[in-house]
This record gives structure tokens, C-alpha cells and sequence, in this order.
């Protein structure tokens, strides 16, 4: 029995171990899947949907679904880049997305994957919920308004930091990221070195002090779109 | 009073085992000793089971009837399903608010009682109904609506409340309730006599191998609306790695129009609990668990003697029936008011003291479930199907209903018929015999299997109630040509982004975006654009959600869309000047107009 386990995305045949996701085959062929809560270090989320694929015609996250052999998956499909781009308009319009002003603009991932989609303006009416900030610690500045609910925070604080500051409570469109505390994020005991800081993909998880330590056109996804250094691993290999 | 308070708490986790996957037990508890889950008592809970203070917080402020801030002491909470809407809800509501002098979501402020709306609480047959605590009052008009805020000021006990008392156990003392059965029409499965036991002694006379065949022979599929093949589910359960399984009888019916499990779980709980023993020893379990909806707390001590009783007849705990090796037992798993908890997996988070967010599969339940223990979560209904197939046979179960669809199936029907309730009916029947059986010949639009279910016309009553045509968890709500299919949408889109647990971002924000187009057509701001725009949207959510909750919250729109296009193009207009109708220039030159003091001239009346 081979070790290996076959199977196609979009015609391109891969050689996954068995065990991985179809995210994680992809990555390692150079296949880039569209993704927002989905990060390497961490255990799959699958809330953002963005990495919807078609596997054998029925839709899977390709984020939390295991590869198996022969499946036919799909993911550059027309039908697929219209849901992944109404997904990332829903994040848009469910939060104050205020990009031009934005500290993390340039490095933010919901934008970078907006012009990556090719999104323009939403179709969808903005919804202007009200968000809170929390500014009290003295490193940290969170900003609910650009929240996208990924757990990424939630996540990385349990999984990596070995701490628990974070949780969702609420539900449905009410639903919102709180702290381990009575009071305020300063009364956690969180750092500005956790990893639950850095992996913010948004806005939503600020340092202080480091807004502009890198120009606006100098910084990540100014250069090349978002995925580009999944994609090179393909070229690489060529 | 500070220390009284932090005791009582500890004492409530020491009674659960200072366990943290007990926490639904726990915070309920809490919630009914002092009225809410104060950030207090969050830590004093959080410390005793070694867990963390935003954990409590985060299954506290899923649930609806949890709550930190205070609740009355008489919390009220009146159902507005459509059912109860078109059976006068608003009459009640204003009567409930004059006599309280509070509005919904709201607390009197002497701290007696607190008034709020609430989806379906399964008495579409009998509304409008409402809670009052776990007291479930039904067919209520102004005057009881009044008459039961008087009665709970003056004897300050809700279980004075209770006058008149219902048919069959509803009557019971430890029930004590008014709810009528409303039974229409008696099948040969579910209402059928079995006697206690007779079974399981049956299926222990064979192999559990022998009894999953059973299952599968007479091809039973679930009864919750999905429609899985029964007997599959315990082999997958069965053969799973693990020495421990567990069997979980999913009562969490929320679906709004659905109560036919409230009638088992009141007339038939014994075939119930033979159906989960059987299924204990097919897959192998020592545990099983019958998850309870908060709304149906009124059954739950007498649904614990009927336990205690099976005890006594050797029926649950150690070496069932004298069967060695065979050990099995029930306890009742409450919930606390989250529709998402009859999803499989939510509920399975919520037995584990979580948040009912539902989990990613794969690993499924029949894999890793309750704890990570290979788990069968079966509907209250399939279970006795699973009673009276071991004890009739399974070629006796498999004659009835149609060839993909055996067996019967129990239908709740309300709405615009007259005669609401029950119906045990063969798979197999067309829609059109049902509604003649109802007595709603003039039906216009019926939605079948609730509100994530379908919304069919005239056109489509010739069809088949099964699950290869017109599928159905047994919800049929019926609507008369009075009633606006539009309407009926939003109401259940309403409900479907209340009841979203918010995980995934189509169920989240598609289904809040949904049912703002809808509310703009129905103010006659649409153009033809939205129904497309509705149609990508719908399909947008129903392929790209996480659970069948989002998957299927769509439906009340794209079924309209698809039966009722003309209701939809009636209200829609061409837009000829290119203008955004939602748009109103002259009320957003206003505010300008007021500073200037003076009108627009270009954008004069």
C-alpha cells in the first residue's frame, strides 16, 4: 500500500501524506486556497468558509477537510470565486473596515484577499454595527470594529501562548471576542509578545507604537498579492 | 450575604462534581438560586471547576435563558412564532405589557418579573402560548394574559397557575400541566401499546450485531429530518475505536412548528428509553443521555420517575434483564433555549458544557463524539420506531410507508386548519390527504419540515411526504390565501439569525443581509435586481455554511422565491430614474436643511 495519498485540484495531481487537509496538500504543492482563519501554527477553525472547495460536488472547507484517495477537488471555479468574494464582502459590511486609514493596511489580509478576489465595492448594504475599542493595556489596542471573528486570538492565546485570554461570547451577528477579565484587556494576563498579537490577520489586534514602523508601500501585500509565497513554492519546484 | 452567596455557588459545582463539562447543569442552577449568572459568581464557578472566568461568560451569554444581568423572579417569556402571530400574539403581548408596565426585554422594577419574547416553544397547536418560569401556559387571550399576572402578584407562586389540566399524563401530578396532547390520529408505530421491556428482552435474546441487522432491514432512516439510515449509524458507532460509546437522544425539537416529540415525550417516554436501551446494546454503550430543551423543563421530573421506574425493573443500571455485561444507563441532559442545539454536534458541545457551536466534520459522532467517545446522537422518534421494530419484526416495519421512506411518521400540523395536533401517518401520503385529514382544504401555502424546510403551493400537493419527495422532521405549518408567503419568510429569517450561533460568516452576516432585502421588498423600496440578488445570496449561504442550520437557513427565501415568484413580483418596481429606493435625499439633507435654516433648492418637495 502506497504511503501517499493521490488525489486532483483542478486537474493537478497531488501526492498528499495522509492525514493532511486538502489545504494543507495544497500549500505544499503550490496550490494556493483563498483562507482567512486559517493559520499554519494553529489547529483548523473553519469559520471564515472562504476556502470553500468542491470536493466530488459536494462543498467542503478545504481548511478543516481531510485529503483522501482520488478525491476530485475543485477550486478555481467561477461559481467559487463568487461565493469566496460575497464571504469576504460579508466580513466588509459586517465590520467597520476603514482601510485608507488603517494601521494595518498593506499587512491586513482581509484587504489583501479583497484585491486579490478582485472585489470592489460591496454589493451588500454596509450594516454599521456598533463595535467597542479597548485601548486600557499599555501595548495593546483592540478594535472590535475590524474583528472577523477568525478565533485566530482565541486560538493562538490556548493552543500557542498556553494562556486563555480570549473567547467568544454572544451569539449569531452578536457575537463578539471578550477577555479573561471583569474589566478591560489590560486586566488579562496577556503580552504583547503573544503570539495571539501577531496573528491577528486584521486590524482588530493592534501594538502600539508600531503602526508605521513600516512605510504604507513598502509593507507585505503591497508588492505581490496575498498567496504569492504558496504560489512560488510551485515555481520552485518547476 | 457575599459568603452565603460563594457558598451556594460551590455547593452547586460540588453537586455536579466540580466538573467544568458539566457547566449547563451548573449555570442553570445558578441562574435559578439568583435569578441570573452574575460576573461574581462567573469567577466563583470558573475557580471551582478549574476553568477560566470568560469560559463561564462564553456558554452563559450563548444561551437565552441564561443571563448576567438580573432576570425577574417571574421570568414571562411569550412565544411570537408566526403560528402565534396569526393566532393574536399581539393581543397578549399588549395585555402582558399593560398589566406589567414594562416592555419586552424588560424588568419590572421591584425585581418581580421580566417580560420577553421567544422563538417556538412547541405549542404551535395551542397558541399563543407562553413560559412563565418552566410553566407552560397555552391557548392564551388577554384576559389570562392578565389574569396570570394578577394571580402570580397575589400568591407569588407560578404554580398556582395551573387551573385546568391537560389530557392523558399532562394530568399527571408530577407533570401538573395544561398543554393538551392534541393526538389526531393513532399509527400502528409510535402509538401503538408496548409493554415496558418486552424489547429489550427481545433484543438481548440476540446477537447486538443481530439487532443492528434488524435496524437495517427494515431500512428505518432518522427521524429528525436528515433521514440517515439508522442502523448504518450504529455500525459506523459500533465499530468504532473506543471502548466506551454513548447513545444521545436528541429532544431538542426547535424547529418552529414542530411538538411531535413533546407528545412522546409525555404519552410514549417508555418506547423511548426501550429504543435508546437497544441502541445502548447494539453499539456497545454504558451511557446515554436524553438532551432535554429548556422549554420542555415542565416534563423532565416525570420523565425522571419514569426513569427511576425502569431502574426498578431491572430495565436501566447493572446487568440489564439479568444480562450480564449489559450495562446501561439514562440521565436527562437540560438545555437552556439555543435552536442550534438540535444540530448533532452543537448539541453534543452542549452536553460537554460548551457553547452550542456545532464541531468540524470529520472526525463525525459515530467517530469521536460526547468527550471524544464514538457517540449515536437518534431523534426521540426513531428510537421507538427502533422499540417496535425489535419487538414486530423489521419485515413488518419495512411493509408500511414507501419503498425509501419506512415506517411511519408523526406530523405536528398548526397553522390556518381546524384541527391542529399530532398525526401518525404512513410515509407515502400525498400533501393534498394530509390537509384533507387537518381540515384545510383552502390551504394556499404550506411549509413543510419547518422553516428550513420548504414552502410549497397547490402545485406541488400532489406530492409524496417522504424522504426522496417531500422530505420532513414532521413540522406543517399551513397558511390561507390571507397570508403573505413574503411575510412568512421574514418571520423565519428573523429566526434563523436569532438562533445563529454566529461561527461561520454566511450564516452570521448572509442570513442578517437576506432579511434586510426581504424587509425592503416588503416596504415596496425593491426592484426585480433583488430577487437575483436574494437568489446569490441564498446560494451563497446554504453551499458555503459550516452546519445544516446555515446550509438550510436560506430556505424560506428560495422556496418562496421558487413557488411564489409572483407574490414577490407584485411588490417590486422597475427603478426608471436610477435612484437608490432605500435612499431618502430629503431625509438626509434634513439635518443640513435645519443647520442651514433654510431648503434645498435643487432637492425641493
Amino acid at each position: 500500500m502506497s504511503d501517499k495519498v493521490k488525489f486532483t485540484i483542478d486537474g493537478v495531481e497531488i501526492d498528499a501524506t495522509p492525514g493532511q487537509t486538502i489545504m494543507q496538500a495544497a500549500d505544499e504543492a503550490g496550490i494556493y486556497i483563498p483562507r482567512l482563519c486559517a493559520h499554519k501554527d494553529l489547529l483548523p477553525f473553519g469559520s471564515c468558509r472562504v476556502c470553500t472547495v468542491m470536493v466530488n460536488d459536494r462543498p467542503q472547507a478545504a481548511c478543516t477537510q481531510p485529503v483522501s484517495q482520488g478525491m476530485n477537488v475543485e477550486s478555481e471555479t467561477e461559481e467559487l470565486r463568487q461565493i469566496r468574494v460575497n464571504l469576504v464582502e460579508m466580513l466588509f459590511v459586517e465590520g467597520n473596515h476603514y482601510c485608507p486609514f488603517c494601521e494595518k493596511s498593506g499587512n491586513c489580509e482581509l484587504q489583501a484577499l479583497g484585491y486579490r478576489l478582485g472585489m470592489l465595492a460591496p454589493k451588500y448594504p454596509y450594516m454599521f454595527n456598533k463595535h467597542d475599542v479597548d485601548a486600557s493595556h499599555p501595548d495593546i489596542y483592540i478594535d472590535h470594529n475590524r474583528c472577523i471573528l477568525c478565533a485566530r486570538c482565541v486560538r493562538s492565546s490556548k493552543e500557542l501562548d498556553g494562556k486563555n485570554v480570549f473567547q467568544f461570547v454572544g451569539r449569531g451577528i452578536h457575537k463578539k471576542v471578550a477577555f479573561n477579565s471583569d474589566t478591560d484587556l489590560a486586566a488579562t494576563n496577556v503580552s504583547v509578545s503573544d503570539k495571539a498579537i501577531e496573528n491577528c490577520p486584521v486590524g482588530a489586534i493592534l501594538k502600539k507604537r508600531t503602526g508605521y514602523a513600516v512605510p504604507i508601500g513598502k509593507r507585505k501585500y503591497d508588492s505581490q498579492p496575498i498567496g504569492s509565497d504558496i504560489e512560488a513554492r510551485k515555481t520552485a519546484a518547476k | 450575604m457575599a459568603e452565603n452567596f460563594e457558598i451556594a455557588i460551590r455547593e452547586i459545582c460540588k453537586r455536579n462534581a466540580d466538573d467544568h463539562t458539566r457547566m449547563m447543569d451548573i449555570v442553570r442552577e445558578v441562574q435559578q438560586l439568583f435569578g441570573q449568572v452574575s460576573g461574581s459568581a462567573m469567577d466563583i464557578i470558573a475557580d471551582a471547576v478549574n476553568s477560566h472566568r470568560v469560559e463561564v461568560e462564553s456558554v452563559v451569554s450563548f444561551y437565552s435563558f441564561l443571563s448576567e444581568k438580573p432576570k425577574g423572579k417571574f421570568v414571562i417569556r411569550l412565544c411570537n412564532d408566526v403560528i402565534d402571530k396569526m393566532q393574536g400574539v399581539d393581543k397578549v403581548a399588549k395585555a402582558f405589557q399593560e398589566e406589567l408596565g414594562i416592555n419586552f426585554g424588560e424588568s419590572t422594577p421591584d425585581g418581580k418579573f421580566t417580560l420577553e419574547w421567544t422563538p417556538c416553544i412547541g405549542m404551535c397547536d395551542q397558541a399563543p402560548a407562553a413560559l412563565v418560569n418552566d410553566k407552560m401556559m397555552t391557548r392564551l387571550s388577554s384576559d389570562s394574559a392578565r389574569e396570570i399576572v394578577q394571580s402570580l402578584k397575589e400568591n407569588g407562586n407560578e404554580n398556582r397557575l395551573i387551573h385546568m389540566l391537560g389530557d392523558g399524563n399532562n394530568a399527571n401530578p408530577l407533570v401538573n400541566s395544561m398543554v393538551s396532547n392534541n393526538i389526531r390520529e393513532k399509527g400502528p408505530v409510535i402509538f401503538a401499546n408496548l409493554e415496558a421491556g418486552k424489547a429489550i428482552h427481545k433484543a438481548l435474546s440476540m446477537s447486538a450485531v443481530e439487532v443492528i441487522r434488524d435496524v437495517k432491514t427494515a431500512r428505518l432512516r432518522g427521524r429528525g429530518g436528515a433521514g440517515f439510515p439508522t442502523g448504518m449509524k450504529w455500525e459506523f458507532t459500533r465499530g468504532a475505536e473506543g471502548d466506551e460509546k454513548v447513545v444521545i437522544c436528541n429532544a431538542d425539537e426547535g424547529e418552529p412548528g414542530t411538538f411531535k416529540d413533546r407528545t412522546i415525550l409525555t404519552e410514549r417516554p417508555d418506547l423511548m428509553f426501550e429504543g435508546m436501551t437497544i441502541a445502548g446494546y447494539a453499539i456497545g454503550a454504558r451511557t446515554g443521555v436524553l438532551y432535554l430543551r429548556g422549554e420542555y423543563a415542565y416534563l423532565r421530573p416525570f420523565l425522571e420517575k419514569i426513569l427511576a421506574d425502569r431502574r426498578n425493573a431491572k430495565l436501566l443500571g447493572m446487568s440489564i434483564l439479568g444480562k450480564t455485561g449489559f450495562d446501561f444507563d439514562i440521565r436527562i441532559q437540560m438545555g437552556a433555549g439555543a435552536y442550534i442545539c438540535g444540530e448533532e454536534t452543537a448539541l453534543i458541545s452542549s452536553c460537554e458544557g460548551l457553547r452550542g457551536d456545532p464541531k468540524n466534520r470529520p472526525p463525525f459522532p459515530a467517530q469521536k463524539g460526547y468527550l471524544t467517545l464514538p457517540t449515536s446522537v437518534n431523534n426521540v422518534e426513531t428510537f421507538c420506531c427502533v422499540a417496535q421494530i425489535l419487538d414486530k419484526g423489521a419485515g413488518w416495519f419495512a411493509e408500511m410507508g414507501s419503498t425509501g421512506s419506512t415506517g411511519t411518521k408523526l406530523l405536528s400540523i398548526s397553522g390556518d386548519c381546524t384541527r391542529p395536533g399530532v398525526y401518525e401517518l404512513p410515509f407515502g401520503i400525498t400533501v393534498a390527504e394530509m390537509l384533507v385529514k387537518a381540515g384545510a382544504e383552502d390551504a394556499y401555502a404550506v411549509q413543510m419540515g419547518g422553516p428550513s424546510g420548504q414552502l410549497i403551493g397547490e402545485a406541488d400537493f400532489h406530492r409524496k411526504i417522504c424522504y426522496d419527495d417531500v422530505a420532513t422532521g414532521g413540522a406543517v405549518m399551513i397558511f390561507n390565501k390571507d397570508r403573505n408567503p413574503l411575510e412568512i419568510a421574514l418571520e423565519f429569517m428573523e429566526f434563523f439569525c436569532e438562533e445563529s450561533c454566529g461561527y461561520c460568516t454566511p450564516c452570521r452576516a448572509g442570513n442578517e443581509l437576506i432579511k434586510e432585502r426581504l424587509e425592503v421588498i416588503l416596504k415596496g423600496e425593491g426592484t426585480p435586481d433583488d430577487l437575483t440578488y436574494l437568489e446569490q445570496l441564498g446560494k451563497t449561504v446554504a453551499v458555503s455554511s459550516r452546519c445544516g442550520l446555515g446550509q438550510t437557513s436560506p430556505n424560506p427565501v428560495l422556496t418562496s422565491l421558487k413557488n411564489f415568484r409572483g407574490e414577490y413580483e407584485k411588490l417590486v418596481k422597475e427603478n426608471k430614474d436610477g435612484m437608490q429606493r432605500t435612499f431618502d435625499i430629503h431625509k438626509a439633507l434634513a439635518t443640513g436643511e435645519e443647520l442651514q435654516g433654510r431648503k434645498s433648492v435643487i432637492y425641493a418637495e
